[in-house]
């Protein structure tokens, strides 16, 4: 499912003296089947633009395309239901919005509100629970007995077993340990290369977003800053550091080392801490490779 | 350096009797005026650390001394006046309209006399370099911003112990080492004593001295280079490798002899620089 929009607007409190624009002209495509990173600091519009992206939020101006749903600022919003059951958000901190008696009756809530019949619903548990990594024998458990780190995968599981099309993540590792950091988003990668899944993914971690992502979106100030693969966005790092952001910590010690060096140690920023070691190795053995 | 301002001796505590212990015998200290680190995986019990700090929480076997004071239900407030707290969520530590008014909120309650109160209110916002924005509605600011009158709010009651929970792990990396450096500066100024509890290591890097937490209990204790130097341990234990400790161990495992206690990245690209040379 391809999403698309055209001139998108978004304006908080629109007609008010609190005004505010969000969302300023955004034309971007997020390719069916693909994984997209959105980047950008606090008050960039991530987060309005994310709300657009299941009718959440019904822009001011322009339009979203997704899938076959329309939604434009000046038409009423109508099948909104449909579109929810097929792009599914996974918010910040999700386990908060936790809340049956267990694991079960929890991650069954989403796809019976949507009119799957109940034991459909369950068997749908019993599979979302084994993508997350989870066993059968959390179903009749409580889901506030549970770690946080488990807490938000039986959140995620809700989600899935609603089956979506594209799973929208806003920062969904904040607050987890490292090895927990990890196996989420291993987890994540493994339903977008095995299962089909879109993944549009909210992130601060510039390393996250070179990782995984095969697009990125740079959001600066309510507008689309950039856009293109990993290596197109970090290929100029000093413009996204001007502008507060940061780039991957290999780049970062890169940019740092051709400095004191005073020259180049290879012809492209390296986007994993893998290839910087390869440009240092040839560099200590070659001297410049240009 | 060397003067305890907490004592943690043989401490356990679990959130219910037929629970697992969450601190298991846990023993330690923190000096006045130093920044200490703690670290550990989700679970591990560093969070249950600072609740029994504060006296939210009560030991099931154990003491606790903050400043000398035991703590104990009779002086649990004494000890409260000692020790400031920042959370993680900067949106759910917010009362006030604007900012100023947000940091007058814990002196109103303190019935501090309205003249002092504005005095201590632009001071706090000063020491975090927030005076701009004392009319500010504090949900027009950015999250690095909100940890900082979050912190201010806390300062303006002249505690000795600042205690950041996770502060952090909610910003985004400008945010986050605005706060830091902020919490530097206020450490070397104001002598305060700093416990961050974190999981992050680059964070825990800046700190004086690292304790590792695993499963409820003290697994390690030292300085961050000591710390770093156990690897492939602290993945075990469910956290990481900082960047330069990484970049150095590939380096290594290529036949390069580079100095393991290499940890931060200044040095390491000196070393590089050096290295060259002597080819």
């Amino acid at each position: 499912m391809e999403i698309k929009t055209k001139h998108l607007e978004y304006t908080y409190q629109k007609n008010s003296p609190f005004e505010k624009r969000a969302l300023i002209d955004i034309n971007i495509t997020i390719p069916h089947h693909s994984y997209t990173a959105v980047i950008g600091h606090t008050g960039s519009g991530k987060s309005t633009l994310l709300q657009h992206l299941n009718g959440l939020l019904q822009p001011t101006g322009g339009e979203i395309q997704i899938g076959d749903f329309v939604i434009r600022s000046d038409k009423k919003k109508k099948g909104l239901k449909a579109l929810r059951k097929k792009v599914g958000i996974v918010f910040q901190f999700p386990e908060h919005q936790l809340f049956e008696e267990t694991v079960e009756k929890d991650i069954c809530f989403g796809p019976m509100n949507f009119g799957v019949p109940e034991q459909e619903a369950k068997l749908r548990a019993k599979e979302a629970l084994k993508l997350v990594g989870l066993s059968e024998e959390y179903l009749e458990r409580s889901p506030f007995d549970l770690s946080g780190g488990q807490m938000r995968r039986i959140a995620i599981a809700g989600v899935l077993a609603m089956q979506p099309e594209v799973l929208v993540l806003d920062e969904p590792t904040a607050g987890l340990d490292p090895r927990g950091r990890t196996e989420i988003m291993e987890m994540f990668y493994s339903l977008y290369k095995n299962y089909g899944l879109s993944i549009v993914l909210v992130t601060h971690s510039m390393e996250d977003a070179s990782k995984y992502a095969d697009y990125i979106i740079v959001m600066h100030k309510g507008s689309v800053y950039k856009h293109g693969t990993p290596r197109e966005i970090f290929d100029k790092p000093e413009e996204l550091i001007k502008l507060g952001l940061d780039v991957p910590e290999s780049i970062r010690f890169q940019l740092k080392l051709e400095k004191r060096l005073g020259i180049q140690i290879s012809d492209q920023p390296n986007l994993s801490i893998e290839e910087l070691t390869e440009s240092i190795l040839s560099y200590l053995k070659w001297g410049v490779t240009q | 350096m060397n003067n305890q301002i907490v004592q943690f001796k043989n401490v356990s505590f679990r959130y219910d009797t037929d629970a697992p212990y969450a601190l298991n015998n846990v023993s330690f200290e923190v000096f006045e005026g130093e920044w200490l680190a703690i670290v550990g995986h989700n679970g591990s019990g560093k969070s249950t650390i600072a609740k029994l700090m504060n006296g939210l929480l009560f030991p099931e076997k154990g003491d606790i001394y903050i400043h000398h004071l035991k703590l104990s239900e009779e002086l649990v407030w004494d000890i409260r006046d000692l020790i400031g707290m920042v959370f993680q969520n900067p949106d759910n530590q917010f009362v006030g309209t604007t900012v100023q008014d947000d940091v007058a909120f814990g002196l109103e309650n303190h019935g501090i006399p309205r003249k002092e109160m504005i005095e201590r209110v632009h001071e706090a916002l000063r020491q975090v370099k927030m005076s701009n924005f004392l009319d500010q509605e504090p949900h027009h600011l950015s999250g690095g911003q909100k940890q900082r009158v979050a912190i201010a709010s806390v300062l303006a009651l002249r505690p000795r112990i600042i205690i950041l929970d996770e502060a952090t792990s909610m910003l985004d990396p400008r945010g986050r080492s605005e706060v830091l450096d902020v919490v530097r500066e206020l450490k070397k100024k104001e002598k305060l004593t700093i416990i961050s509890i974190t999981h992050d290591l680059e964070e825990a890097a800046r700190a004086d001295r690292i304790i590792v937490m695993n499963r409820g209990e003290v697994y390690r204790e030292g300085l961050p280079e000591d710390i770093f130097k156990m690897d492939e341990e602290l993945i075990r234990l469910g956290l990481d490798i900082p960047f330069t400790t990484k970049l150095v161990k590939g380096l290594r495992d290529n036949g390069y002899d580079i100095p393991k206690d290499i940890l931060n990245e200044d040095k390491l690209v000196d070393y590089i620089w050096k290295l060259k040379q002597n080819i």
